[in-house]
This record gives structure tokens, sequence and C-alpha cells, in this order.
């Protein structure tokens, strides 16, 4: 029996454990050397994501991994559950963790001056938090995930502009509290009308009672809440100051997870604890898919008008989070795998743009897209990273975005909405809009010396993390069928449970 | 922040309290297995021993028993002691937090759970009153010479 044979049944709770453990130990780490945090949080993530590489195989060569806190049998104990659905998130919460980790060196040195140890102790509580939530099979435990990640990303926010990330964090703080009330308030009807908190034991358990009033009130409040935990078209009002003015370390931290991991609670919400034939039958994915709808358009248009990058990626987000509900609101095999592929592209293509205008921030102190004249000449390889992953956003073949899009596209076709098809195609046009305008001034600007501008590009260790995002998004463009065939349509086969 | 208590009562009375707030602190704690109570609560009360010490002799006074640091690393050790105990129970072959894997006592899980489950409640315990004592720390500001108004501006 080698050691791992030892520790592989475990696991599951290491990848909460861990980041909890190595978050707590960063103050020390940091009281003993200043330098040292960055590399502690490094090997913490990178640990991570190995073993959430290893769950994911584990899953997809066996079966569904259940783990007993304390050795108590489910339905009494806590239980962590592992299937394909959340291990594969727990996989993007991994890799994003570790990118935006070996990012952050000198992003954070520059703009958390001092706070570097605090900040690294916040940063691996919000993956111990998005991870616990991911990984849980118990709906109470879940909450208190919820409340990690929600209170470490307004620590997070609150450390970036001096005075605007305050308020951007208060504000936030209100509509989060809120949220986790209407889910906390959620879980309150169902434990009273069911008796037991275990997801599983709950989805056996409600389909007898789902004439009951309660159980109805129970789904609109989880609807509600989840909707503003992801910033849905009208309840977003609290997701552009947030992004833009936190950190832009914690920008792309918190734009590539906090609401796909938001997205992921609500599936598993919707299809694992209550089931997908009640959710259709009391039109809460009609509801869905045009309120998705709604804020895909809203979203790009907002867009449009913005002059400060990160504002204008933080409306970007907000349309984007609109395609991976619409794919889930459609509720066909299709639709669900375009949903599904989206998480996955959608986490890579706005963190890579999100680190590109903290690099860009970092060297140049700029965020109005209007003085990017000639950035193309000084950051060649932070602008191309932009450029990739810009054109992943907008749906050009050969990217990513393309895939998932199509996929969305024919799910519409499939649910006979082909209005959903006009936005999809609508949408895209818009957001060639939005970023043609920073194409053209990085690239065809003309500032009057452009011939005296050096070469000046980012630190490496922001080159390689954003470089690694962009091969992504065109390596997953071209080769997506292994983890389509894999994950994502057993995955949304599952998901529907029978429902055609 | 006031001036340093002078009153040479309340300066006595609180110097005979501490120790005895602190001993109920740590009961509070240890029976948090078994009856009322428990790590929170213990922590709560032993950081307000701490605080009640710094608010009579002062800031600068308080500090110099709980220095920052010592809180800093205190708050990180408590919850190190807490998930490293569910560690050890892995160690051992059980799940994580299965306190009875460990064989402590053999023959008698159930007592090694208390204690094992005692030593969580430390854990949280040290975290509680090292978070309680630095958030009354990073409120309060610092304090001047002669109890003039001190300089917000400097303040952070």
């Amino acid at each position: 029996m080698t050691g791992f044979d030892l520790i592989a049944t475990h696991l599951p709770v290491l990848t909460v454990v861990i980041p909890l453990i190595a978050g707590f130990l960063t103050p020390i780490v940091g009281w003993i050397d200043r330098r040292l945090p960055w590399y502690w949080v490094m090997l913490a993530t990178l640990v991570i994501l190995l073993i959430t590489l290893s769950n994911l195989a584990t899953v997809i060569t066996t079966d569904t991994i259940h783990y007993k806190l304390g050795g108590w049998n489910p339905p009494f104990g806590i239980e962590y559950v592992i299937d394909l659905l959340n291990g594969f998130v727990c996989l993007i919460i991994a890799f994003i963790g570790f990118m935006v980790a070996i990012y952050s060196k000198e992003s954070v040195k520059k703009e958390v001056p001092g706070k570097t140890t605090q900040f690294y102790t916040v940063f691996l509580l919000l993956i111990t938090g998005l991870m616990g939530m991911t990984i849980t099979g118990d709906i109470f435990n879940f909450y208190v995930f919820l409340e990690i990640s929600s209170l470490t990303a307004y620590a997070l926010i609150a450390m970036g502009d001096r005075g605007d990330g305050v308020v951007a964090s208060f504000n936030y703080l209100i509509m989060g509290t809120v949220a986790a009330s209407f889910i906390l308030l959620g879980i309150g009807y169902l434990y009273a009308v069911t008796g037991t908190l275990n997801m599983a034991d709950m989805h056996n358990l409600l389909p007898d009672i789902y004439e009951n009033k309660v159980v109805l009130a129970a789904l609109a409040f989880f609807m509600a809440g989840f909707s503003i935990k992801v910033g849905l078209f009208p309840l977003h009002a609290w997701l552009p100051d947030a992004y833009t003015h936190a950190p832009s370390t914690a920008s792309a931290l918190i734009a590539g997870l906090m609401t796909k991991v938001g997205v992921y609670a609500m599936v598993r919400f919707m299809f694992s604890v209550f089931t997908p034939a009640f959710v259709i039958d009391v039109n809460m994915t009609e509801i869905l898919t045009w309120a998705a709808a709604l804020a895909i358009i809203v979203g790009s248009v907002f867009a449009i008008a913005q002059s400060d990058i990160k504002r204008m990626l933080a409306y970007s987000s907000i349309s984007q989070i609109g395609y991976i509900l619409l794919g889930f609101g459609l509720v066909n095999v299709i639709g669900i795998t375009g949903g599904l592929l989206h998480i996955m592209n959608h986490a890579f293509m706005k963190c890579a743009l999100f680190l590109v205008a903290g690099a860009v921030f970092y060297k140049t102190d700029i965020r109005n897209i209007y003085q990017f004249q000639g950035l193309g000449k000084k950051m060649p390889i932070t602008t191309t990273v932009f450029l990739i992953a810009a054109l992943s956003m907008i749906g050009v073949p050969g990217t990513v975005g393309f895939t998932s899009k199509w996929y969305l596209a024919l799910g519409s076709i499939e649910a006979d909405q082909w209005i959903f098809v006009a936005v999809i195609l609508v949408s895209s046009l818009l957001n060639i809009v939005y970023f043609w305008r920073i194409f053209d001034n990085i690239w065809f600007g003309h500032p009057h010396e452009i011939e005296n501008i050096k070469r000046d590009e980012a630190p490496l260790t922001m080159l390689i993390p954003m470089v690694i995002l962009a091969i992504l998004c065109v390596f997953f463009g071209f080769f997506s069928g292994y983890p389509i065939e894999q994950i994502f349509e057993p995955l949304a086969t599952t998901l529907l449970g029978g429902v055609p | 922040m006031s001036r340093i208590q002078e009153s040479v009562i309340i300066r006595t009375v609180v110097r005979i309290m501490v120790p005895f707030i602190e001993l109920f602190a740590l009961y509070v704690i240890i029976h948090g297995a078994g009856g009322p109570g428990g790590g929170f609560q213990g922590g709560v009360i032993f950081g307000a021993a701490i605080i009640l010490y710094a608010m009579i002799y002062g800031i600068a006074e308080g500090k110099k028993r709980v220095s920052d640091a010592l809180d800093r690393i205190l708050a990180s050790t408590g919850l190190t002691i807490y998930a490293g105990t569910g560690l050890l129970c892995i160690l051992f072959g059980g799940m994580f937090l299965q306190y009875g894997a460990v064989p402590l006592i053999p023959d008698d899980p159930a007592k090694v759970s208390k204690y094992l489950i005692d030593l969580v409640e430390i854990g949280i315990g040290t975290t509680v009153a090292a978070v309680m004592i630095s958030l009354f720390f990073d409120v309060s500001p610092p304090e001047s010479e002669e109890g003039e108004l001190p300089d917000y501006e400097g303040a952070d």
C-alpha cells in the first residue's frame, strides 16, 4: 500500500481543508518573511489543482465519490459528494485560482502595498469557500461556505481603490446579505417540510409534497437569492462597481469564479434538489430564459457605453452570465451542454481579460480605453492575449466562445425558441462593437509620438498565466470534443434525468 | 479613547478581576463538549478580559501584554489546531473529524471523542479570543501623549 492509497479516499475533504489550513497559516508564513506568502499560495493552489484533477479523473473512470465527514452516515451527517458537475467546477476553481496566484506577485505588491499577507490569507479563504460550496452535499453546509466566500469577497474588494473600493464592497455586502438571507430562508423552509438537510435525501422526499406552497416559496427564494449572487440582469447593480474597484488580481478571481459558482449552485438546486420536471412545471425555466435573454442584450449595450476597461468587462460579464443561464433555462441536452461549456469558457476568457487589464494598469496606470493608443507596440504579448480572449468572447470560429455559442444556438432551435438565436446573434454583434473600440485604440490609434514608444512588457509572472489562458481559449476552440463527450453531454443527460 | 483611567478603585478592581475572568473563560471552553458553553463563548470572555484591561490601563499597556504579532499568530494557531485535529483522524485511518478513530485510549472511542472535541474547542477559543482582541485594537485610535485628540489622518 503506497502513501497515495492511504490518502486517496480523503481527497474530497482535502480540497477544502488544504486551502483552509494554508489560509490560516499564511499570517505566520508572512510573519517569518514578507516575500514568502506568494510562494506559499502558489504551492497551496497547485496542490489543490492536482487533487481536483485526481478527483475528476476518479469520477470519470469509476463513479460518484461520497465522503462522510466524521464518519456519520448521511442523511444525519454532512456528506461531500463529487459527481461530474462539481468535479468539473472544482477543477475550474482550482485552475483559475492557480493562474491568478502566479499572476498576483507584482500586481498585489503595487495595488495593495503593505497588505500582501492579509490579501493572500483572504485569497485562500475565498478559494476554501468556493470549493466548499461546490463540493458539499448538505444544504446547510452549503450556506456556511456561501457566507465564507461572500465575506472574503467583500474583504478583497474593499482592499481596492481607496474609498471607492470600500463603497463598492459595502453595496455588495448589502446585496449579498439580502441574497444570503433569501437562500437561508429557502433552506429553512425545505428543512421544515422535509426534515432533512442532505441534498440527495431531499431530492427523494420532495416529489411527494410538490403541491405544498412552502416548497414553491422555497424555490422562489432560492432563485431570487442566486439571481442576486450571479448578477442576473435586473439584480446586477452591485456587480459593475465591485469588479471595477477591486484590486486587479481580486477582480480576475472574483469575475472568473464567484458568479460561476453561483450558477453552479443555481443548477444544483434546480436539478438535483428539486426535479427538472417540477421546475419546468412552475415555469421557472421560462422566466429564467427570458431574464437571461434580457441580460445578454442589456449587458452588451451597457458595456458599449463604458470607458473604463474593467467596468466594461464587468458589464460584459453580466451578458455572459446571461448566456450560461440561457443554456440551462432551455432544459434540453444541447442547451445545457452549451451552458456547461460556457461556464468553462467564460472562466478562461474573462479571467484572461481582467488579467490583461491588470497588467496594463500595472505598467501604465491607465484604465481608460481611449488612452490605450500605441499599446500594441508597447506591450505586444499582453495585447495579443487580449485580442485572443476578446475574439473568443465575440465567438469567432476557432476559439472556445464559438463552440459554446454554437451549442446555445442549436439548443434554442431545438427548443423552438428562434428568438433566442436572434438574441445570441445580436449580442455577438454588440460584442464586436465594444471590443472594436479597444482594438482600434491599441493597434490603429496614432498618437503623435508613436515612434518613440519603447517596448515595455509586463513581468514574466504576469505573462505566463495570461498566455496559458489564451492558449487554452484556442486549444479548446479546436479540441472541445473530448470534454464535451466525456463530461458535458453525459452530465447534461443525467441532470435532466429522463426529461426529454 | 478617553484618557487612561486614573481612579485607584477601578484600576485595583480590574487588576484583581482579570485573572478570574480568564479562569472563567477557560472553564467555559473546557466544558464546551459536555455542557453549555464552548469555544466561541469562552473565547469571547477571554478576549473581553484583555479588552477590559486595555480600556483601563490604556491601549499601549494592553498591546504590551498582547502584541499585534502575538495576536496574529494566536488567531492562526487556533484554527490550525482545529483543522489539525481533523487531519489527525485521517492519519489514523478515520474520516475527517472522526474522533473515535484515534487510538488515544484503547477500547473507549467515546472518551477519545470527548477529549478531542475539547482540543477543537480550545482551538476555536484561541482564535476567537485573538480576533476579538485584534478587532478592539483595530478600531481604537492611536493614543496621544497628554490625552489630546489623536491625529486621525495618521491613524492608518
